[in-house]
């Protein structure tokens, strides 16, 4: 298969985006509003022309576990769910994380808490990017603002989950997940052979081949010494990550007065809110970050600089407004304007928020 | 006769499992894990599946099975192993992949992944080591706990209206239309460690023909847990778990 | 160029397909498309509505506040939306079940009787295309038929392909109601 334009909901492209990728298992369990993933793979028979595996699991505690296990093996392997399916995976993560395992989680947000809306959200930002789970780690977690990148960043997923031997999440939000929109689909990558795999992933328990010596794969460690040097190797990957991956995008930064910083789909609707800012007479600069973790802290303090002020917007009660204000370390006003529940604002809210809390 | 007479390879019957490390175990002195692990180290041995075989260890007082059966391991979180031994056996259907789960890992947390994993048929071996105790948290009830058996949990003896009944876990994978083998075993004699052996030997084929999912359940001991001597605890089983827990083939197809 | 469109209506009704034909032509003819929905749980009976973005430039926000074209097929999306018109832009709504029409100003107002065309046409399914050839008639910015026909058939699943003559009928039939 070449590269190919067409319309596209971002879950069904988060699909097809992985068959393409060479991804080796989907293991996943229905729940609204992502469930067009596992549709869509069962539809496309992948195991029938790349071989890859696809599973319904009986839970999204087993689906997790599933990833757990089929990355353990050195396989590329992910699971997608929604925000409530998510938190039911935060221990198989942990378990992923701490075993150093390389792993795809898409999760495409709804409103919460508890079993919440089916309608898009943001909330669960300080889950993905704060632990989750139990323990010291983290996730490299990108947050996808189209349909395109839904698409990209699950080969991005991939290569720095392998690359890190450290778990990703696509934090996407209902919108961009049930949003149709133009999308380039890269072309049919080959899955790597068992014996790739091997050669890649010495790590990985696949049998010992050739009489090697075995190969464990676990979290735990009983001596307390032992496993301050393991959380050290960990801390030392997170490091490294900070250093060399974080991806932010910026629009008219230099010449504002204002910036806007959001995420996801929502910094689109800022994007747009900016334009009618500016039809106003009010010059606002946007920083989205790509990675939320890595927060792209340098680039959002230095987007600060000679500005009156900040508004972060969030489809949650104020949750990467805390990484923005640790960035900015307080030298500005940072202000807060975020719909909850499923709501999505308009530009022009979004704009009447900017007028009054700095009043502009 | 010189004792460098008789020490010749001619006249070996016996030898340690070349695939059991060498290093002490972590198990109670009389804990059946021991038989066990030594069992499966000897079948995998001799039916030559060394290189190609993933084993996935529980949470309880098995999880350190790695560090004694020289084979490749993923440690499982707490009931997940056959989760986990699903996609190591989906990813790698040529490998042979079994799980080793306690009675708490198979019968109370795991329940859903063990019923499920056997419902679809995954090729894999799944071990069930019930001893009625939680032996590694120190001796609490677990699902197949007996009636009046006194546990850290239930000081007064398990009751019906208190605690429910013991679970027959492998009774109902019996009735799933994926497994091909269902069996219980024990360990306690020579002639029951033989037909366990008899039993792995027979699972691990399943497996390797791809006839669906086979369970192996070795009715065991937790002398400790139960606050028996060895011998004792041998016999507590006979009198108490073997007529809730009878051994034989349950299924053989 | 840059057409931002609404359509809103039952569950059921064809709302969100209509959208995504209309998704997939402009994508045929070029365009840069958004196709955003809003609907309940429920599958049949509740509100949907759709909101579709066609543009020569790369489109920012998927939702926006004022539309180039609203289209309300029940009286509580012509409620909702009609205030929503952009002025100079476009309102087109089905007559059927409508017992209040809100006041826009400055619009162009395309009250349409697609129901009975339909019933016309011999299949209740068509309804949507009818509303859609309404649309295509009305909008100023002109896709080109052979792009519609494209988009039929890149949204529509094999086996409906049949049925591409009658939507075509159907599309035909909604551009005669506005031409009236």
């Amino acid at each position: 298969m070449k590269e190919e334009v067409t319309l596209m909901k971002g879950n069904e492209a988060v699909a097809i985006a992985a068959i393409r990728y060479g991804c080796d298992g989907y293991f996943g369990y229905p729940i609204t509003p992502q469930s067009e993933v596992l549709e869509t793979l069962e539809a496309e028979m992948p195991w029938e022309t790349t071989g890859m595996v696809v599973l319904q699991a009986e839970s999204e505690v087993a689906a997790i576990n599933m990833v757990y296990g089929g990355a353990a093996t050195g396989k590329a392997v992910m699971t997608s769910s929604s925000s409530p399916g998510i938190s039911l995976k935060q221990e198989g993560i942990s378990y992923i994380a701490a075993a150093m395992l390389p792993a795809l989680i898409l999760n495409v947000m709804r409103g919460g808490p508890g079993l919440g809306t089916i309608q898009p959200s943001q909330a669960d930002y300080f889950q993905a990017t704060k632990g989750g789970g139990h323990g010291d780690y983290h996730l490299i977690v990108l947050a996808p603002a189209s349909v395109q990148e839904m698409v990209d960043f699950v080969g991005l997923g991939f290569d720095l989950s392998f690359k890190y031997l450290t778990p990703a999440m696509i934090l996407a939000d209902g919108i961009v997940g049930q949003m149709m929109e133009k999308v380039v689909l890269p072309p049919q990558r080959p899955r790597r052979t068992d014996e790739e795999v091997k050669a890649q992933c010495p790590w990985a328990a696949t049998g010992r081949t050739g009489m090697r010596e075995r190969n464990v794969v676990t979290s735990l460690e009983m001596d307390p010494a032992r496993m301050e040097v393991n959380n050290h190797k960990l801390q030392a990957v997170y490091k490294e990550i900070e250093k060399n991956e974080c991806r932010w995008e910026e629009k008219n930064v230099e010449d504002a007065d204002y910036l806007i910083v959001a995420f996801g789909s929502v910094a689109r609707i800022c994007e747009k809110a900016a334009e009618i800012a500016a039809e106003k007479g009010i010059k606002v600069g946007l920083l989205r970050p790509i990675t939320l973790w890595p927060f792209p802290k340098d680039a959002v303090e230095k987007a600060a600089q000679g500005k009156k002020g900040i508004l972060v917007v969030e489809l949650n009660a104020g949750q990467m407004i805390e990484d923005v204000r640790l960035a900015t370390h307080d030298r500005l006003p940072v202000e807060h304007f975020g719909r909850l529940g499923g709501i999505i604002p308009s530009p022009s809210e979004i704009v009447d928020a900017l007028e009054e809390k700095f009043k502009a | 006769m010189k004792i460098e007479e008789i020490i010749k390879e001619e006249n070996k019957v016996y030898s340690a499992p070349r695939l059991l490390d060498e290093t002490d175990m972590h198990y109670c002195p009389g804990c059946s894990h021991g038989v066990v692990h030594k069992l499966v180290a000897e079948v995998l041995d001799e039916m030559g599946l060394t290189e190609i075989t993933v084993g996935v260890s529980p949470v309880g007082c098995a999880v350190f099975a790695y560090n004694y059966i020289n084979v490749d391991w993923v440690e499982a979180a707490h009931g997940r192993a056959p989760a986990v031994a699903t996609a190591v056996k989906r990813l790698w259907p040529n490998n042979v992949v079994f799980t080793y789960q306690g009675d708490g890992d198979m019968a109370a947390i795991g329940t859903a992944e063990s019923i499920h994993a056997a419902n679809r048929g995954e090729n894999i071996v799944m071990i069930f080591v019930n001893n009625a105790i939680y032996g590694m948290t120190g001796g609490q009830m677990a699902p197949t706990t007996l009636l009046g058996q006194k546990t850290s949990t239930t000081p007064y003896g398990r009751r019906v209206d208190l605690n429910g009944h013991p679970l027959e876990i492998t009774e109902l994978m019996k009735l799933l239309d994926g497994t091909c083998y269902v069996t219980r075993q024990a360990v306690h004699t020579p002639a029951a460690v033989r037909k366990t052996k008899a039993a792995l030997k027979k699972a691990f084929q399943n497996s390797i023909d791809k006839k669906g999912t086979s369970v192996v359940e070795v009715v065991s001991t937790c002398n400790s847990g139960w606050k028996l001597s060895p011998e004792k605890a041998n016999q507590w089983m006979v009198d108490n778990m073997f007529p809730k827990y009878p051994l034989g083939d349950l299924k053989n197809l | 160029m840059k057409e931002e469109i609404i359509i809103a209506g039952f569950g059921g009704q064809g709302v969100l397909s209509m959208g995504k034909i209309l998704a997939y032509s402009g994508l045929m003819d070029d365009k840069e498309v958004t196709w955003f929905p809003a609907y309940g749980p429920e599958q049949r009976g509740g509100t949907a509505n759709v909101t579709v973005i066609l543009s020569d430039e790369k489109i920012s926000s998927p939702i926006v506040d004022a539309y180039d074209v609203v289209i309300a097929l029940n009286q509580q999306s012509l409620d909702k939306f009609a205030p929503k018109v952009k002025k100079g832009g476009i309102l087109i709504y089905d007559t059927n079940g409508i017992h209040k029409v809100p006041e826009v100003e400055d619009a162009s107002i395309y009250p349409i009787d697609a129901m009975t065309a339909t019933l016309e046409i011999g299949n209740p399914k068509a309804y949507n295309m009818v509303v859609l050839g309404a649309l295509l008639e009305a909008m100023p910015y002109k896709l080109p038929k052979e792009n519609v026909v494209k988009g039929l058939k890149k949204s529509l699943p094999e086996r409906y392909h049949h049925l591409i003559p009658l939507n075509e009928q159907a599309i035909e039939k909604g551009g005669e109601l506005l031409k009236k």
